[in-house]
């Protein structure tokens, strides 16, 4: 069994420095090929890991070698296949796979195409690493490797400034988080003396619970980071500067869930500190809502989907907080999905509409892609949780979690972001597919996406339709490993109200949503309709101003303050001393450069000068040392 | 009156002054040799007159050396000389400055 953990760690890596060979060169279709086989091959080990483990198999732990030993400190890399990383690599390795293959014909004109694969393999090694690791410190290698490729990807086209911008913002935003995340390992290690997952779980009860809290906050800041939790989540949207398949695979299904994943794996710690739990829940359901607002007006396809996505992670954080850690992965899972499935369709709309991305300035493409139009439109069901769903399954028990510990504030939250979701869901799909046609007046001819393009992106629809049916055994598989337990409304009239009620909720969103945007006269806003001059909608478009009070207060002081250091501090002092010593060694060298006239004759007489200096100091150090006793009885008598 | 050291340290020391000025103000290599061979020789005597003073022969075998050195030196100087001059027809020191800096 530890072969398929071999591979499923090492074929992204092998692919990775492969397709790295050719960066430099002309766009190689093999290289996106051997690409895809080699994420595929990792796919297929996870998948015999994944039988093993539901087979009732022991969890596979093995050490690579030692890393770090010195003193009382030993870091090895270590890696272990549990129930919790198993799911995680399934997700990371099947939505890699599919995104890879998707790639091939997203890239196609790409000229760095072979590049594109390189970052696109390291990432899903880094995150293999992050999702493996049987300590902090291998999973921070992880984390910061993802966050490296997340770089590298949203800045993937970098000779346009927007996106370097965001490439640069995301980065940054996460090294700040990573700060408190290290902190966080930093106590982690202080107080229990290890970074392995075992030994500190086993450590932590015995701890003060002041420390435990400090501990559980700066994990969580970590997490807040890469999962783009209040405040630091501007950078999500930006990122969408990257190119879809991109933001399919990291800034949807895999890399913003990393936080989520932190939260679940460190459950033992939480489950010590119920009063950060909270904070976590009740930060994930404010999340949930405030992105969930954002998305209603925005005019970005892609935006909107991210900020779903962001809306999404607040649901997850808001089970994970209140102690569900199972339903947690279940939603992330299911989410990875559908959300990705989302995120390829709206690639394909963007390839059809030469990357227009205003839904405005579409409508009435379901008859030119009539695929794209059916996999977005589940997926979006999918995603607003409709029964038989994926989404529903998984979003119903995040909703009965916060009824059941009652929790009925964050429940009813959580309860009208799901009827936000459904309705800014549908009001994109409604836009993108139906009304009439905005898109011929820009000059634009849709064609639809390659086959192959949407045969890769099969198994993901199916998955988005059939997830909810493994509830059950995603249960049982996770039971011992997270104390899963289930969450039951005693009163059957209580959930069948529950369940009823929120379906007709979710359902009247959308009917509302193609009501509105799917008839016919709808108009390319221009900032002047009533809606567009009024109050809310300026604040959700403009979101809530967070951008701008970010620019304003933290970029432009940090601005002037650095221009202040460049010009007073490094040009007048530090540039300053180092060119005073290159100035005094030029200016001698120029002033005696006349010496070296060529002249035998000159140069003689300079000979005889140096005689003569050397001769008189060769007198003068004699003398001295004669009367050297006389001199220091002199100089004794000046008082030195 | 006696000729004691003092006379050759004198003499010694009036020709290297004379070999020094030389040196420093001679514009023609050929007289730039003779103006060190004059240095060399006030060098000599200083040395064999010391030997002699202090009856030590080691003074005066260094002198040996300097002459043999200097015979060398003139051999290469002169041979280098000659086929300067049949290059550029001239022995002028202020001619020679090609490496300038």
């Amino acid at each position: 069994m530890e072969k398929y953990l071999y591979i499923a760690l090492f074929a992204p890596l092998v692919s990775s420095l492969f397709s790295a060979l050719f960066t430099a060169q002309k766009k190689k279709q093999f290289v996106g090929v051997i690409a895809s086989l080699l994420i595929f091959t990792a796919f297929a080990s996870s998948t015999v890991l994944l039988v093993h483990i539901l087979n009732g198999g022991e969890p596979i732990h093995v050490t690579l070698m030692t890393w770090m030993a010195t003193g009382g400190l030993n870091i090895p890399f270590g890696f272990v296949v549990d129930e919790v990383s198993v799911v995680m690599m399934m997700v990371v390795t099947l939505v890699s796979t599919v995104v890879h293959i998707y790639s091939n014909g997203y890239m196609d004109h790409d000229k760095s195409f072979n590049r594109f694969f390189a970052w696109l393999s390291a990432f899903v090694f880094s995150m293999m690493v992050l999702v493996m690791s049987d300590n902090y410190a291998g999973l921070f290698i992880g984390w910061e490797g993802v966050g490296l490729c997340s770089w590298g990807l949203i800045g993937f086209w970098y000779n346009k400034e927007s996106a370097t911008w965001a490439a640069n913002e995301a980065f940054i935003m996460n090294r700040i988080a990573d700060l408190g995340m290290l902190i966080g390992l930093f106590l982690v290690y202080w107080n229990t003396g290890t970074l392995q997952y075992e030994e500190a779980f086993a450590a932590f009860p015995g701890l003060d619970h002041a420390t435990l809290v400090w501990i559980g906050i700066f994990l969580f800041i970590g997490a807040m980071g890469k999962s783009a939790q209040f405040p630091l989540h501007t950078w999500l949207a930006d990122a969408m500067e990257g190119p879809t398949p991109v933001s399919a695979l990291i800034h949807a299904a895999t890399m913003v869930t990393a936080g989520v994943y932190l939260v679940i794996r460190s459950h033992p710690l939480y489950d010590l500190i119920p009063n950060v739990g909270l904070f976590i829940a009740s930060l994930g359901a404010f999340v949930a809502i405030f992105a969930a607002s954002m998305a209603l007006v925005n005019r970005d396809m892609k935006r909107i989907i991210a900020y779903s996505t962001l809306s999404q992670l607040g649901y997850m954080f808001a089970a994970a907080g209140l102690g569900a850690y199972w339903v947690a992965l279940f939603h992330l899972m299911a989410h990875a999905f559908f959300k990705a499935l989302l995120f390829l369709g709206a690639g394909n709309v963007m390839h059809a509409m030469h990357d227009e991305l205003d839904p405005f300035k579409m409508g009435a493409l379901k008859e030119k892609m009539k695929w794209t139009w059916i996999m977005m439109t589940i997926a979006s069901f999918a995603l607003a949780g409709v029964f038989p769903l994926a989404g529903f399954y998984s979003k119903d028990a995040i909703l009965e979690v916060g009824f059941v510990e009652h929790h009925y504030i964050i429940y009813t939250v959580l309860l009208v972001t799901a009827g936000l979701t459904a309705f800014y869901s549908f009001r994109l799909v409604a836009l993108i597919f139906h009304g009439e046609d905005r898109y011929t007046l820009f000059g634009i001819h849709p064609h639809e996406a390659y086959k192959f393009m949407l045969w890769a992106m099969s198994p993901l629809l199916i998955l988005a339709i059939i997830a909810g049916a493994f509830q059950h055994t995603f249960f049982e598989l996770v039971e011992e490993a997270l104390n899963a337990v289930h969450y039951h409304i005693h009163s059957h009239v209580t959930l069948w109200i529950m369940i009823i009620g929120t379906q007709a909720f979710v359902l009247a969103s959308i009917f509302y949503a193609y009501k509105k945007y799917a008839r016919k006269g709808i108009k390319v806003p221009d900032g002047t309709s009533e809606t567009e001059q009024s109050f809310l909608y300026k604040l959700l478009y403009n979101q809530y101003y967070i951008p701008y009070f970010y620019d304003e207060y933290f970029v432009k002081p940090y601005r002037e303050l650095s221009s202040i250091f460049w010009k007073k501090v490094d040009l007048k002092v530090v540039d300053a001393t180092v060119d005073g010593i290159a100035k005094v060694l030029y200016s001698t060298g120029s002033a005696t450069r006349g010496m070296q006239s060529g002249n035998l004759s000159t140069m003689l007489r300079w000979m005889v000068v140096g005689l003569v200096v050397l001769l008189m100091i060769a007198v003068a150090v004699g003398l001295a040392a004669r009367y050297s006793a006389e001199l220091s009885q002199f100089l004794a008598g000046l008082g030195v | 009156m006696e000729i004691g050291l003092n006379h050759y340290l004198v003499l010694a020391t009036i020709l290297f002054g004379i070999g020094l000025y030389g040196v420093m103000r001679r514009k023609n290599l050929l007289m730039l040799f003779f103006a060190t061979e004059i240095l060399l020789n006030s060098v000599n005597i200083g040395f064999a007159a010391i030997s002699h003073y202090y009856a030590d022969l080691t003074g005066q075998m260094f002198a040996f050396f300097v002459i043999a050195i200097a015979a060398s030196e003139v051999a290469v100087g002169l041979g280098l000389l000659i086929v300067w001059y049949k290059r550029h027809n001239s022995i002028d020191l202020d001619e020679m400055s090609v490496m300038r800096g």
